[in-house]
């Protein structure tokens, strides 16, 4: 009688999971890189970490429904003698139209003036359908300047000049060539159906003393009324902040590699950039030794969610955030409902992300002009704003726990954090303890 | 005519003037004098209005042009006449770098030479440059013309689109994707216009090659990685 070992249980390895396995399949079989939407999908260190320390004895609360707890913004108030002013605290990202559907960027716009706040044109240009239904307009000016022209320069309320971008920080984009449509190819001065590469740098400046040049001439085109933004990739967030602050802007745009991006490849998104969390402290900082926090306005984004994360954000320094992925969601991205088609596509609702093939069943990030007809800008516009609403309440909810009556007056003493990484990105103590990792004992 | 002093007007008054000759121009003539290197001067004008620049200027003189004839008799620093979107810029001197950069129609003459990324990502400008240019000129170039009656740097026309580029002098280098062409009849009568626009004379279309895209780069082709 021969002796059998038993059975072990069939183990995978984790250093070769299986997502791992099925990418190098798909690159030994193609030959090209992954390239798809959005942002970074790995676990990195994220508001969820951050707790809220609530009111008590030493801090009082204010009284939810009754007493007053202010959302307005005002961004651009150092040199533009017309300031935007918001009544909410959360503004709508750049988004190309190319990237997006006319009926999806009509429909952000539609939503962010009922809610009160912004909207930002893309690398595509301005379309009517954007500045007729948006009351707050900002538009981008970016290294590939497609369609860029004075008059759209002085129809915005805001100029945003974008120097990188989280979900690929240094990189350019790529629009593929299915998603080039007469309308799309004509706006970007390109022949129709081939692939247009968008720059990763400026054509006419390099470096911070050109940016100060380049945005001297942009305020003499537009009279000096329009706030100039200057948006960044968050990498060296602490130089970046001080060089854009040092070149002249009126606002800082600050992006995390979970902020998406409508195409590049996988290995970028997934690989360069920093999460949020890790960029708002040293970007504040930069902002407080240069005595410019709150002159200068600082925008996050990356993987805002809900009112929680707006409050963490604005709790770390910032003056208000924006979002990119989660207004897509509102506005359909993604639905359930479309699970018959996205397993057709090879994937599965939550995890599309071929934006840039242009076959999206939601209508959104596509010119298909019988995939677009499925949104219904009028109706996507109110489900955005219905969600901005609710996370401004829960935004206001949190504030008045914490005894504040506007947005503004969080500050990192209202948090704690969970674990060392995150209480070391944000500079907040670990939670039940007075320390915070690199910054001594820290305290209240 | 008008005059601006610009040692003694602030460029922001100068600038704020001229657009406000788009809503109905009464002042048809400029004269701008004591640029002293300014960046951004008579940058945005809407209006078809002559201007004239005496002495050199610093960065993106004449930036998104509309309608306006702008002459800078010295010569330009970087980004002149960026974002062009018509009227015509002429600069008696030379450029410095991305002269023209972006630009969607218009004219923008040179008279002596252009520094590097002459043309750099062009989407319908007319570039005539009566020198040399720089290297990596036409750089991503869309559509419009550059003409070079001199020599062209290193890379020209790299990952060039649509633009046709025309030079005279020798090319040391052409850039990714960036072939010569041959010169059709339509050419040469295409040349020849730009040419006369551009006030040149006595320089014959025959002397010119053309270059443009290979359209090899137009949809991404793992196979053609080596050309990156």
């Amino acid at each position: 009688m021969s002796y059998q070992n038993p059975p072990t249980t069939p183990r995978k390895s984790a250093t070769f999971d299986d997502y791992t396995l099925s990418e190098i399949r798909r690159a030994a079989q193609t030959g090209i890189y992954d390239i798809r939407g959005g942002g970074a999908k790995r676990k990195v260190p994220h508001f969820d970490d951050l707790l809220f320390l609530g009111a008590s004895i030493s801090r009082y609360p204010l009284e939810g429904y009754r007493e007053k707890c202010s959302t307005a913004v005002t961004l651009g108030t150092r040199y533009a003698k017309k300031p935007i002013e918001l009544k909410i605290p959360i503004t709508i990202a750049g988004m190309s139209f190319g990237a997006l559907s006319a009926h999806a960027k009509e429909a952000l716009g539609r939503g962010a003036t009922m809610a009160g706040t912004s909207t930002t044109t893309g690398d595509g240009g301005m379309t009517p359908e954007e500045r007729g239904q948006s009351q707050t307009l900002v538009y981008q000016y970016l290294p590939s300047r497609y369609g860029m022209n004075p008059d759209d320069l002085r129809k915005a309320d805001a100029i945003e000049i974008v120097v990188g971008q989280g979900a690929k920080p240094g990189g350019g984009g790529m629009l593929l060539g299915q998603k080039i449509s007469d309308r799309v190819a004509d706006m970007r001065n390109l022949p129709k159906g081939i692939d247009q590469r968008s720059a990763c740098r400026h054509p006419d400046w390099t470096g911070p003393d050109d940016l100060e040049i380049k945005i001297q001439e942009l305020r003499e085109i537009t009279d000096w009324q329009k706030p100039i933004y200057v948006k960044i990739g968050g990498t060296r967030p602490y130089y970046d902040v001080a060089l854009a602050v040092k070149s002249g802007a009126d606002v800082v745009v600050l992006d995390g590699m979970q902020g998406g991006t409508a195409a590049t490849q996988e290995v970028f998104i997934e690989n360069v950039g920093l999460p949020i969390l890790a960029c708002i402290r040293p970007a504040v900082q930069a902002l407080q030794d240069l005595n410019m926090h709150r002159k200068v306005q600082l925008i996050v984004s990356g993987g805002i969610r809900n009112g929680a994360d707006v409050a963490k954000a604005l709790a770390l320094g910032a003056d208000a955030v924006s979002i990119g992925i989660a207004a897509l969601v509102a506005l359909g991205d993604n639905d359930p409902k479309h699970e018959a088609e996205y397993q057709a596509l090879g994937t599965t609702a939550g995890a599309y992300d071929d934006w840039h093939e242009g076959k999206d069943p939601a209508g959104i990030t596509t010119q298909d002009p019988e995939l677009m007809s499925r949104l219904d800008p009028v109706k996507a516009g109110r489900r955005l704003a219905n969600y901005l609403k609710v996370m401004t309440l829960e935004v206001q909810t949190i504030a008045r726990a914490c005894g504040h009556n506007h947005v503004h007056n969080f500050e990192p003493e209202d948090l704690c954090a969970l674990t060392l990484e995150v209480a070391a990105m944000a500079r907040v103590p670990l939670a039940g303890t007075s320390w915070i990792p690199g910054h001594g004992t820290g305290g209240f | 005519m008008r005059t601006v002093d610009l040692s003694k007007t602030s460029l922001r008054e100068l600038n704020h003037d001229l657009h406000r000759q788009s809503s109905g121009a009464n002042e048809m003539h400029w004269e701008v004098i004591n640029p002293m290197g300014l960046h951004a001067v008579a940058v945005g004008v809407d209006a078809p209005i002559q201007v004239d620049i005496r002495g050199s200027v610093g960065y993106y003189c004449a930036g998104m042009n509309k309608h306006a004839t702008i002459t800078v008799h010295g010569s330009a620093g970087p980004g002149v006449a960026e974002n062009m979107m018509s009227g015509k810029v002429h600069i008696t001197g030379d450029a410095s770098q991305y002269a023209g950069a972006t630009g969607r129609g218009g004219l923008l003459v040179i008279e002596g030479n252009a520094s590097s990324r002459c043309g750099v990502s062009m989407k319908g400008i007319d570039i005539v440059v009566k020198g040399n240019i720089g290297h990596m000129s036409a750089f991503m170039a869309q559509s419009g013309h550059l003409v070079v009656l001199g020599d062209a740097g290193d890379a020209l026309g790299d990952s060039i689109y649509e633009a046709k580029l025309f030079v005279r002098g020798s090319v040391k280098s052409l850039g990714t994707d960036c072939v010569e062409k041959e010169m059709r009849p339509e050419h040469h009568k295409e040349l020849s216009e730009l040419l006369a626009h551009a006030g040149v004379e006595d320089v014959k279309t025959t002397s010119f090659k053309r270059y443009g895209s290979a359209r090899k780069l137009y949809t991404f082709n793992v196979d053609n990685a080596d050309a990156y």
